[in-house]
């Protein structure tokens, strides 16, 4: 089957902007989510269509105008296969993020407009689009710009809440500071290239003197970096995700940060190549830092969606380790076993995208349901809402990183690249690689323990408040999304040795590396049993499916016993839970979400340093009688405390400064005015 | 087909010992303590009488907490299905892997801090918080004690890991395997719910964790949870005695190397198990918060371990 890329490609480009288009002139709300979704979901299948091609033949798809916009160097397109799995991936999770949308967004009928919501969701989902097709300078930061804008007016959907303002001041200034250090990176690298397009730049590259390189490389790091939300760039993260409607989240942690990662490989491995082993270093040093961070705020978390994005963080940093292991390998002369890093960065940001989409499309149920992204009114919602409740219990495994879901099978590729480390005879290897691994370890242990949380206190025991005891499915089209994100995290599970044998493949076109991965030649770890982390999954997988699938049958609870005892055989007698002789049990016994982090939360005091407040209120006339005792305890990172707030303070000290100028009078203005008209005559003169 | 047949005698061989080394523990605690103590085949009479009774289940509980057994125990035994314990032979006979042994555990005990939850009761919440804090913070040693081993071997397959150290004897006494088994050592301890960590025979509730978050559990289902966590012990202490001293092991499926691999696992295990049965008898339970020291000590005997495996290359 032959497809014609550059039709489906246009016809991708199409859709969005029809889609943009017919929502902002819709006459009714109704019509413009259902154009909003229609047009997002054509374009999505169009660019999936365009993708799977490249793909599948594995030959670069082109298209390059450069009489368009020519004076910044024109348009131009080439989709490799490292930029097809970065499309693939957003097209696919727009296409159910999509359809989700028009159900989820049907509560803001009436209450504001969907118009322009249709259109920066479209345009957001053209940028994302772009991203990894463009194949010059200009191109490349005018779909990056439109990812980030589109992006913002995203988050600022639920405009009159102070925090989703706040979320979005933070998200713009973030991504603007991250755009600004991509210009002197391409600055850097185009005069030596000589041109914009990318082609030169990586012809050029290799002509750049050493510091040029690390300049370059560094900079790539912080601009994408800030992009994925490592920390300590991340702060936006946190707050940005969880001010977004929930299919927008999913497609910001999904895909969205995900961009940030393709930029960086393809600077690093696409343009600059092989470099010194202080790269790899400073990226793992960098990825270790966001998986422990993000894991150890996403623990102490009580807000679901917030939860969900430190997690992301978490997952980022995972992803930098891997590309880290490979850096450090490639410059030590080891490009076969760098593939292995590579390889691993790239089949956990795929996995990553499946289960962090599934996860925050299923929050989004729960909090249309609940009406509440606060875990402690929570609890019991696997009663009402059994699929959701299902669709996050895998999510939440699969980021725990458990066989046999997605999840582990990266993170063990993952392992095994640190692991390569010690193919390298060097001090600072030989430490700093098993650091990385039990930074990795830890993280993965400690992620465990806060999806258990997450999914524990969310959905198990009884509901905490009266919502959250209310709470039903939405409409059965939020099914599609979560069943198909649910199929392809077990699915990339099960099937990793292909999944992996797949991202080789990608790898090897970029890095030109020949491929003797499969063969085992000299390839340390993955000798004799293959890939053998998908050599265990099929067991486990033979055994627990019976036993897995009889529950399932009994997943309606209300006709508790019956359904289940006849199927195993023994007597089942539903009961009150065990009290030491309290009279009823109520949601208030419960462990709540704070409760159940705090033995990490105490041992790790000294990262976390929570501020405690006590106050106890005696009555005025006897000190002995107690009107009230509050304890308020609060988690302020103190990492964003220290970095962020000179910083802000001295912007708003310039900001204050320069309002001064803003005096109100007209006549002031005036004298601007003229002022501004002398001083650009006089430097035309001047250059002149 | 010997593949298939030896990997089913294996599984019913873990799943038939499990049970009778928690009870030898308990037999030999109670004989060091001056005590009769019950036989050590008292946990199958246990496990019989708990099959055969009726379950009560809480009315709060959702599927979570009746598929929670199954998970357990069919995660241990699959575990149990694939590491080395009588036999080892060379080639793609066990294509397991310690990560995958590690993280299948831990399914299993992710499902049992849900079940935990799941009930609503304090006492269930209360246990699993504290098992998912002890577990994360084994993660680091286990994966450390992993990279240690193999660092040697060149893989974290086990048959590899078994048969270089077979290969090399003066390998494993030296100081990289010696420190891997005592983090190693140390991980089995917290993971599997013993002294110093937690408790395996108190039920006041403030010192519980294991014991707490499976609470609620009653007749069969409990059996089943009983069954898969010695199950975990005996798969901890078959990985200890394996990994690190694994003479004695078959390196074929004929008769007479499996008989002699049978006998030197069965009292390799019952040394280990009659060590942690003095350990438990010489030793408090540590406060909780006191317990991360004790973890952080074993990773950093795990880090030497892997220092020094690069040092002795």
């Amino acid at each position: 089957m032959t497809v014609d890329r550059s039709a489906a490609f246009l016809f991708m480009i199409a859709g969005y902007v029809a889609g943009a288009i017919v929502a902002l002139i819709a006459p009714s709300d109704r019509i413009a989510r259902g154009a909003t979704a229609i047009g997002a979901a054509s374009g999505s299948v169009a660019g999936l269509v365009t993708a799977l091609a490249v793909l599948a033949t594995g030959d670069r798809f082109e298209l390059v105008r450069p009489d368009m916009i020519a004076v910044a160097g024109g348009v131009a397109i080439q989709l490799d296969s490292l930029g097809a799995l970065f499309l693939a991936l957003v097209c696919s999770v727009g296409l159910f993020a999509a359809v989700y949308g028009f159900t989820y967004t049907a509560d803001y009928d009436g209450r504001r407009s969907l118009r322009f919501f249709g259109l920066m969701f479209n345009a957001f989902l053209l940028g994302m689009s772009l991203v990894p097709c463009a194949a010059n300078v200009f191109t490349f930061l005018f779909a990056w710009e439109l990812m980030a804008v589109a992006s913002y007016f995203l988050v600022m959907t639920e405009h009159e809440s102070s925090d989703a303002r706040a979320a979005g001041l933070w998200y713009a200034a973030m991504t603007h500071f991250g755009f600004v250090l991509l210009l002197p990176m391409f600055l850097i690298m185009a005069p030596a290239a000589g041109a914009t397009a990318f082609v030169d730049l990586r012809a050029g590259a290799s002509a750049l003197p050493p510091a040029a390189r690390s300049t370059v490389f560094a900079l790539a790091l912080a601009a994408f970096g800030s992009k994925a939300g490592v920390v300590p760039l991340h702060v936006w993260l946190p707050r940005a995700h969880p001010a977004a409607p929930s299919h927008v989240s999913a497609l910001m942690s999904g895909v969205m940060i995900k961009l940030g990662v393709y930029g960086l490989l393809r600077v690093t491995s696409d343009f600059l190549g092989t470099g010194p082993a202080w790269w790899g270093g400073l990226v793992l040093a960098v990825g270790s830092l966001s998986a422990l961070g993000g894991v150890l705020y996403a623990l102490t978390e009580n807000d679901l969606k917030r939860l969900l994005a430190y997690s992301s963080v978490e997952n980022v940093g995972v992803i930098f380790l891997g590309i880290g292991a490979a850096l450090v390998l490639q410059s030590y002369g080891l490009p076969a076993l760098a593939m292995v890093g590579f390889g691993a960065a790239l089949l956990h940001t795929v996995n990553h995208a499946c289960f962090k989409t599934l996860l925050f499309l299923a929050a989004g149920n729960v909090l249309r349901g609940a009406r509440t992204r606060n875990m402690e009114q929570m609890g019991g919602l696997i009663k009402g809402m059994p699929v959701t409740a299902m669709a996050f219990l895998i999510g939440s495994a699969a980021a725990a990183a458990l066989p046999p879901l997605n999840g582990f099978a990266s993170e063990w590729m993952v392992f095994q690249a640190l692991l390569s480390g010690a193919q390298i005879a060097k001090p600072e290897v030989a430490i700093g690689s098993p650091l990385a691994v039990g930074v990795l370890a830890l993280t993965s242990g400690l992620a465990a323990a806060t999806f258990v949380k997450a999914f524990g206190i969310s959905f198990l025991a009884m509901p905490r408040s009266d919502a959250a005891a209310a709470a039903r499915e939405p409409h059965w089209s939020a099914w599609t999304a979560l069943g198909a994100f649910a199929a392809a995290t077990v699915v990339l599970g099960l099937f990793a040795p292909s999944a992996i044998a797949a991202m080789y493949r990608i790898v090897e076109s970029v890095t030109a590396t020949p491929r003797n991965v499969t063969g085992g030649g000299g390839i340390w770890l993955l000798s004799a049993h293959g890939v053998a982390a998908g050599a265990v999954p099929p067991p486990v997988v033979t055994k627990l499916s019976p036993r897995k699938g009889s529950p399932s049958g009994g997943t309606s609870v209300k006709i508790t016993g019956s359904a289940f005892t006849g199927a195993s055989g023994f007597d089942v007698r539903v009961a009150d839970t065990w009290g030491c002789g309290r009279i009823r049990q109520t949601a208030r016994m419960e462990y709540t979400s704070s409760a159940f982090a705090e033995p990490l939360r105490r041992i790790f005091s000294e990262l976390y340093r929570p501020t405690e407040d006590f106050s106890v209120s005696v009555h005025p006339e006897a000190r002995l009688i107690i009107r009230s005792i509050t304890y308020t305890t609060r988690i302020v990172p103190w990492i964003e405390k220290a970095l962020y707030e000179p910083v802000t303070r001295g912007a708003r000290a310039i900001a204050a400064s320069v309002r001064r100028l803003q005096a109100g009078s007209v006549h002031l203005y005036l004298l601007y005015i003229a002022a501004a008209l002398m001083a650009a005559l006089a430097s035309a003169w001047w250059f002149e | 087909m010997s593949r298939a047949i030896a990997i089913l005698f294996q599984t019913l061989l873990a799943a038939g010992l499990a049970p009778l080394v928690g009870g030898f523990i308990r037999w030999v605690k109670a004989r060091l303590n001056g005590r009769r103590g019950a036989p050590p085949w008292q946990p199958y009479y246990d496990i019989q009488k708990l099959l055969g009774k009726e379950a009560v289940v809480s009315r709060t509980a959702s599927w979570i907490f009746r598929a929670t057994p199954f998970v357990v125990f069919s995660t241990s035994l699959v575990v149990a299905s694939f590491v080395p314990l009588v036999a080892a032979p060379a080639g793609r006979f066990i294509a397991g892997d310690l990560f995958a042994a590690v993280y299948l555990l831990l399914l299993g005990t992710f499902f049992l801090a849900l079940a935990g939850l799941d009930t609503g009761s304090p006492f269930g919440g209360m246990g699993a918080s504290r098992e998912m804090t002890v577990v994360a913070l084994t993660e680091p040693t286990v994966a450390l004690s992993i990279v240690a081993l193999a660092l040697n071997a060149g893989s974290t397959s086990f048959s590899q890991i078994v048969s270089r150290t077979l290969a090399e004897p003066a390998a494993a006494l030296g100081p990289g395997h010696l420190l891997a088994f005592a983090a190693l050592f140390i991980v089995t301890l917290a993971e599997t719910g013993r002294l110093p960590v937690d408790n395996p025979a108190t039920h006041l509730e403030l010192t519980m964790i294991h014991e707490a978050m499976v609470l609620e559990y009653s007749g069969p289902y409990l059996a089943l949870v009983e069954w898969g966590a010695s199950l975990k012990l005996f798969v901890f202490l078959a990985l200890a005695v394996n990994l690190f001293m694994p003479w004695g092991i078959a390196v074929s499926l004929a008769p007479i190397p499996l008989a002699i691999g049978l006998v030197t696992f069965v009292v390799k295990i019952g040394v280990l198990a009659t060590a942690i049965a003095v350990l438990e008898t010489r030793v408090a339970k540590l406060r909780l918060f006191r317990v991360p020291e004790l973890l952080s000590a074993s990773f950093v005997l795990a880090l030497l371990a892997v220092l020094s495996t690069f040092l002795a290359r």
